[in-house]
């Protein structure tokens, strides 16, 4: 087999050295009963690399590729370009095959990278600090909703209707098991976010308000105010951005005084991938930094007071404080993060600007090409790179339909929130830098033909 | 034939860097200093070329953004040279031997990249249609297929993004299953002192009270002590099996059996499923939840620190109880999704979503190429070779580092060691320092906590014997220089790119972020 260096003959020796007749004496220790001596039900044995690869180019082809064919979907997943170097550089074998950073002096690397990945991440979030990353964005809320119990000593957190509602539902997940009380809504298919109900709702119990920007529609709000009255209720804001390239264009949630920022990275270096891996991001004020979940990396010096980079704060974490620590999480996403602090270096600044602006532009221009077909009303007047449109009927079974023709139209707001009759006609459309005027137009006539 | 050096060429040891002199650069030929992006790049630099935007109205209202945020960029060049400088200050296992217990850090075979890396696999939505994504839920259904044949188990939930979120997951379903049963009121789970973190850390995120369960001398869980503290009270166990003393829990199906008889449920943390995978099935002992780590077991890449992938094989009892979303494969093929819209219908017990989308898809691509590689016979062979490598290194050293399980009988995929042998003075952080100059990256030290100044060495089965031969060499050559009194070992490594870090500062005084502008 080959990844298995040990021939027959290594094995003998090796077996002699150790003093074991056979292979068997090794595993003495597991009862008669347990022993697996048959085959593994239906598995065939070892397979070239050719066929194997021929096995999963098979099941590949029978997915449709998102950048084969005119494509629309957001709804906290974004179709970017991501540079060659990006995937190059990801691919070392000291960043690939690394383990977590564990020993600093013979992992500098890695250390370094998250070191300036906090710092990318908490400039663009507006806030003081960052982790190394988490899972993904939505682990990221519920974890952010956690931290804002502790901090505040309060169980209620107040979801914004504007909340992905998979974040909605890992947060109501966990809510059941850590005694956090959620207060959800429905979004309506209206322009106004529910900012103003989420003012008159905070009260002194409340934990948190936790606020998506853009929102699952594409809005996007002024939070200001919001956190004004979180903080006169000494309640949290929590934001959560799902499209962190719109930050290149918008203020920062940070820059609102959001006192946790956390959000999806994907979009930037990422790529799909079929919902996984991301990488979660997360900031905060710097007060609240020894209650935060996760990896941190910070600077220091080494015995010659050279500059390094460790691991640190770790006495928040599972692996010292055990049943007492700030999470159960143990990982981060440490190469999703390099991925996207290298992608991040590329575009600067400047091209952040220049990428967010492009966005933004197609988006709006892509808004008023589909209002103009027949029946079909434009939702949300203010928005980044993704918004709603209302369809005469039923969005899901147009979405299929339009599939069919070989279009992915966006996200139906019937597959989000499925029997949901008043929002069944939504549907979401996310235009990026990688959206052609030709996809618009295929997408503009196509839907005018079925709507016909 | 024989006059080749099978034991691979090694120079002599010089004596060290003390004669060289400084170089204005401060590099030392390959081992280049790297300043960080806030110092060499500038916010009017960028690395892309980007298309002119349409024109278009603006509809950012008032949000537009007026301020810098002060991201710093470089030319593609200048990045990928960055980039290229910080790696090689990392060690890795494509390097060499990564020793490190409870991780498995096997080879990371490419064909995994490169599948991983086919369009129809990465550029993907989690969004699309399901009748556009059928190839993406075949890898998951079929992924899923062979976790649960591999370790006799009944379902599997996929959807866990790690090893201590599936840890999660499990109790969720335990919890859950306790709630329907109307015995939400067990609120304690038994955890083992040797367990890894993550476990205590889970339960009491879940709402549960934490009881460790003694070890025994000889490395194992006290069967008495955790069987006489069963009872109403008791929701689960949480047992790692392997241990993290390398030691296979004879017990287990007794234990499984007992708490079973008391109404509890059996979670068994699965890192060191690699030691028993296609020999043993978790299953067949009694276990009704197991999460799977694919970056150990399955090779898929550590990265650094993740992504990891933990799916959780669950028993018949706990099946029902598995988090959204799955996939159904039907009798034509065609593969539907269980998500909130069906789950009334298809999977009322389900205790909810504990993420958006789908899971690590890009984990499960690499986890099927690898087993498919590998089949049948090849994971039976993986088990066997890691089982023996671990073993041929405990016999090799327990001469010269105290191996306190040593009489246990064998262990399984890793080795322990103790600090007992070494002089006052010395201690395992001197022996993990020493043999980074050795060219290795040391192995799990100070863990598990049952052993003093544990070395936990776990070689894995992709390491040849030579390179286990040249290993145990290094670590008997570090070992015997603690005991010989070395002090020149106290202030190792000499060689790495950094010399030991001030840990305690940088905890006391946290710099977490770049400070200062950019250019």
């Amino acid at each position: 087999m080959r990844y298995l260096p040990l021939t027959d003959t290594d094995r003998t020796a090796m077996l002699a050295t150790i003093g074991a007749a056979s292979i068997d004496d090794l595993f003495a220790d597991v009862p008669e009963a347990a022993r697996l001596d048959g085959p593994i039900h239906g598995l065939p044995n070892h397979a070239s690399e050719l066929s194997v690869e021929r096995h999963m180019a098979a099941l590949a082809r029978q997915n449709t590729v998102a950048g084969d064919v005119p494509f629309f979907l957001g709804c906290g997943a974004y179709r970017h370009h991501v540079p060659a170097s990006v995937d190059h550089l990801i691919q070392r074998g000291e960043y690939l095959t690394a383990y977590t950073p564990y020993q600093p002096e013979i992992a500098q690397g890695t250390l370094q990278m998250l070191f300036e990945f906090q710092s990318q991440v908490a400039r663009l979030l507006g806030t003081d600090v960052a982790n190394a990353s988490m899972y993904d964005g939505s682990t990221a809320c519920w974890e952010a909703i956690g931290m804002a119990r502790r901090i505040t000593r309060r169980s209620k957190a107040i979801l914004s209707s504007g909340l992905h509602p998979h974040y909605v539902s890992v947060a109501n997940t966990m809510a059941k098991y850590t005694g956090d009380t959620l207060e959800t809504s429905l979004p309506t298919l209206a322009a106004d976010t529910d900012i103003d109900a989420l003012i008159a709702a905070i009260d002194d119990d409340t934990s948190c308000v936790v606020v998506q920007y853009p929102d699952i529609l594409g809005r996007i709000a002024d939070l200001t105010p919001l956190a004004d009255v979180c903080h006169a209720k000494k309640a949290l804001l929590i934001a959560v951005v799902t499209e962190p390239v719109a930050l290149g264009a918008i203020t920062s949630p940070g820059e609102m005084d959001a006192d946790i920022v956390v959000g999806e990275g994907q979009s930037i270096g990422v790529g799909l991938q079929f919902g996984g891996p991301y990488v979660g991001l997360f900031g905060c004020k710097e007060k609240y930094v020894r209650q935060m979940p996760g990896r941190l990396c910070g600077e220091t010096v080494d015995a010659d007071g050279k500059r390094g980079f460790v691991l640190t704060l770790s006495t928040r974490e599972q692996h010292i404080r055990r049943e007492k620590a700030t999470s159960n999480i143990c990982t981060n996403s440490g190469l999703c993060a390099l991925a996207f602090s290298i992608h991040m270096t590329l575009l600067g600044e400047a091209g952040l600007r220049g990428l967010a602006e492009l966005n933004h532009a197609g988006a709006s221009a892509a808004a008023d090409r589909l209002a103009q077909v027949p029946g079909v009303e434009l939702v949300t007047p203010v928005f980044f790179n993704e918004f709603t449109l209302k369809l005469p009927r039923e969005a899901r079974p147009i979405v299929r339909e339009l599939a069919d023709r070989g279009i992915l139209a966006g996200v139906s707001l019937g597959r989000l929130y499925p029997g949901e009759d008043a929002l069944e006609n939504g549907l979401v459309v996310a235009v990026t830098e990688t959206t052609t005027a030709e996809d618009l137009e295929t997408l503009a006539t196509a839907l005018q033909e079925v709507l016909a | 034939m024989n006059a080749i050096n099978q034991s691979g060429w090694r120079p002599e040891m010089g004596k060290g860097g003390d004669a060289a002199p400084a170089t204005f650069t401060g590099n030392r030929a390959l081992m280049l200093e790297e300043a960080t992006i806030f110092e060499i790049g500038s916010t009017a630099t960028t690395g892309v070329d980007l298309a002119d935007a349409p024109a278009a109205p603006s509809r950012l209202g008032s949000l537009a953004r007026s301020a810098p945020i002060g991201l710093p960029g470089l030319s593609e060049p200048e990045t990928v040279r960055h980039y290229t400088r910080l790696s090689r200050q990392n060690y890795a296992i494509d390097l060499g031997l990564f020793p490190l217990g409870s991780c498995t850090m096997k080879h990371n075979p490419r064909l995994n990249e490169r599948v991983a890396r086919m369009p129809g696999f990465a550029d993907v939505h989690p969004l699309q249609p399901v009748d556009t994504v059928q190839g993406a839920l075949g890898v998951i259904n079929e992924l899923a297929v062979w976790l649960i044949e591999l370790t006799g188990m009944h379902g599997v939930a996929m959807s866990p993004k790690a090893g201590a979120h599936g840890e999660l997951c499990g109790i969720l379903c335990i919890k859950a299953a306790l709630e329907k049963r109307g015995e939400g009121h067990r609120k304690v789970v038994l955890v083992p002192e040797s367990a890894h973190g993550t476990n205590p850390a889970t339960a009491a995120f879940a709402g549960f009270q934490v009881e460790d369960i003694p070890a025994t001398a000889e490395g194992r869980v006290d069967t008495a002590a955790l069987k006489a503290r069963l009872g109403p009270d008791v929701a689960a166990v949480m047992i790692t099996n392997p241990n993290t003393c390398g030691l296979f829990e004879r017990d287990l199906k007794e234990i499984s059996d007992a708490v079973h008889a008391t109404g509890g449920y059996v979670y068994c943390d699965g890192a060191n499923f690699n030691a028993i995978v296609g020999r043993v099935r978790p299953g067949d002992l009694g276990v009704d939840a197991m999460h799977i780590n694919l970056h150990k077991t399955f090779s898929t890449p550590h990265g650094g620190g993740g992504p990891g992938s933990g799916p959780v094989v669950l028993s018949e009892a706990l099946s029902p109880f598995g988090p959204l979303p799955f996939t159904e494969r039907h009798a034509d093929g065609h593969i539907t999704l269980v998500e909130e819209e069906t789950v009334e219908d298809r999977h009322p017990d389900s205790f909810g979503r504990m993420v958006a989308f789908h899971g690590q898809m890009g984990m499960f691509t690499r986890a099927l190429a690898y087993i498919l590689s590998h089949g049948a016979d090849g994971l039976r062979q993986v088990a066997e070779d890691a089982v023996l490598n671990a073993n041929y290194v405990l016999r090799s050293l327990e001469d010269t580092l105290d191996a306190p399980f040593a009489a246990s009988g064998p262990c399984m995929h890793e080795a322990i060691f103790s600090d007992a042998g070494l002089p006052d003075g010395f201690s395992t952080i001197d022996i993990a320092k020493g043999l980074i100059d050795e060219g290795y990256h040391p192995m799990t030290v100070y863990f598990p906590l049952v052993v003093h100044g544990a070395m936990l060495v776990e070689p894995t089965e992709t390491e040849s014997k030579a390179a286990l031969d040249q290993f145990i060499g290094a670590l008997r050559s570090v070992a015997e220089r603690a005991k010989a009194g070395d002090a020149s070992l106290k202030s190792a490594p000499y060689f790495a790119p950094r010399r030991r870090l001030d840990e305690t500062l940088a905890a006391r005084k946290p710099v977490l972020a770049w400070k200062d502008a950019v250019a």
